[in-house]
């Protein structure tokens, strides 16, 4: 078993590095179109990706999970709220699991 | 003075992002207990140091597998990668005589939202501005993790079931606005999430750990979709992160 602490504070130290290299060391926009635009889209993809299809396992029955992504993409496309879209998602798989499951 | 009323509307700005960071928090000492196995301690100091979602998600599995420390690094490091473009715009924000130690500051807490309010301030960045908002965002986040690993056990399988899910609910919000507004993004949500899905249910690729899996997939999309779809303005993603 490794030590819980030091995969914390190793997980703190990387995300740390992450957010404070660019804003102490870069203060001139990047000009590389290709590593900017990997940038820019590398967080849609890896959150794709870890939301699909590891939604379907994330609650007691597949089917309550993907009602929560249909819910939560629907609501997501009109309202674009943070915090409805990750409640109401709590309470879609809340109410199938209850109710009809 | 002006440093004063910076930092207060900071803290305005921060309330309802300290809101949703608590519920959403919660779901995540739910996963830090249930697959890190990780106690309230460390559960809150995980957050407290991290404030990130994907990214303490993602370490909480690898922590949860008891995989070697450079391996949960990796993950850590690619699901907050996102962060380095937002402080990269961010530095351009802030104004270039900003001192260092204000910098160092600002950066323990560039997330998605914070990140989205900061780059929505008029002119150039105050970094109380950031200070204020990160007064109530923080303990929101650190203390929703708490509170999470603590009523995990206390309440019922299905209520915790359903907030489970309210992590990857926040994930969609974050991804399906700027799909709306950019068909290329759009396309590229349905095709991460497809490959995402063949990868997982293919027998040729049973032996790839779920992380490595993310890790491949990321790199390889995000940088065919680079070469072939070259993003030409900035302005562009800090218009669309407004809407979180």
């Amino acid at each position: 078993m490794h030590n819980k602490y030091i995969y914390i504070l190793i997980m703190a130290a990387v995300t740390y590095l992450i957010r404070v290299l660019p804003l102490t060391l870069i203060r001139k926009e990047i000009k590389n179109v290709t590593i900017r635009s990997f940038l820019y889209y590398l967080p849609y993809v890896t959150l794709s990706v870890m939301t699909f299809p590891a939604i379907l396992d994330a609650t007691g029955s597949q089917w309550s999970g993907l009602a929560a992504l249909v819910v939560g993409i629907i609501l997501a496309w009109f309202t674009a709220s943070l915090f409805k879209v990750a409640v109401c998602s709590c309470l879609v798989v809340f109410i199938i699991e209850f109710f009809i499951l | 003075m002006q440093n004063k009323i910076w930092y207060r509307q900071g803290l305005r700005d921060g309330i309802p992002i300290a809101l949703g960071y608590f519920a959403v928090a919660f779901a995540l000492g739910i996963a830090a207990k249930s697959t890190a196995k990780l106690n309230v301690i460390q559960a809150t100091l995980a957050s407290f140091l991290l404030n990130a979602s994907a990214g303490e998600h993602a370490g909480f599995t690898q922590i949860g597998e008891d995989a070697p420390y450079f391996i949960a690094a990796l993950f850590v490091l690619v699901a907050n990668a996102r962060y380095l473009l937002m402080s990269c715009a961010l530095s351009q924000k802030l104004a270039p005589e900003t001192p260092l130690i204000h910098r160092m500051l600002v950066a323990f807490d560039v997330t998605d939202e914070i990140f989205a309010i900061s780059v929505a301030v008029k002119g150039k960045l105050n970094p109380f501005y950031n200070y204020g908002a990160m007064t109530v965002a923080i303990p929101g986040w650190a203390g929703g993790t708490a509170l999470g690993v603590l009523m995990g056990d206390i309440l019922p399988d299905n209520v915790v079931s359903a907030l489970g899910v309210g992590l990857y609910g926040m994930f969609i919000a974050i991804i399906i606005p700027p799909a709306r507004k950019n068909r290329i993004i759009a396309g590229l949500v349905i095709i991460s999430m497809a490959a995402s899905f063949i990868f997982t249910k293919l027998e040729i690729f049973s032996g790839i750990d779920s992380g490595i899996k993310i890790i491949i997939l990321t790199v390889v999309i995000s940088l065919v979709a680079a070469i072939l779809f070259p993003v030409k303005e900035l302005k562009e993603e800090k218009e669309e992160t407004h809407a979180q």
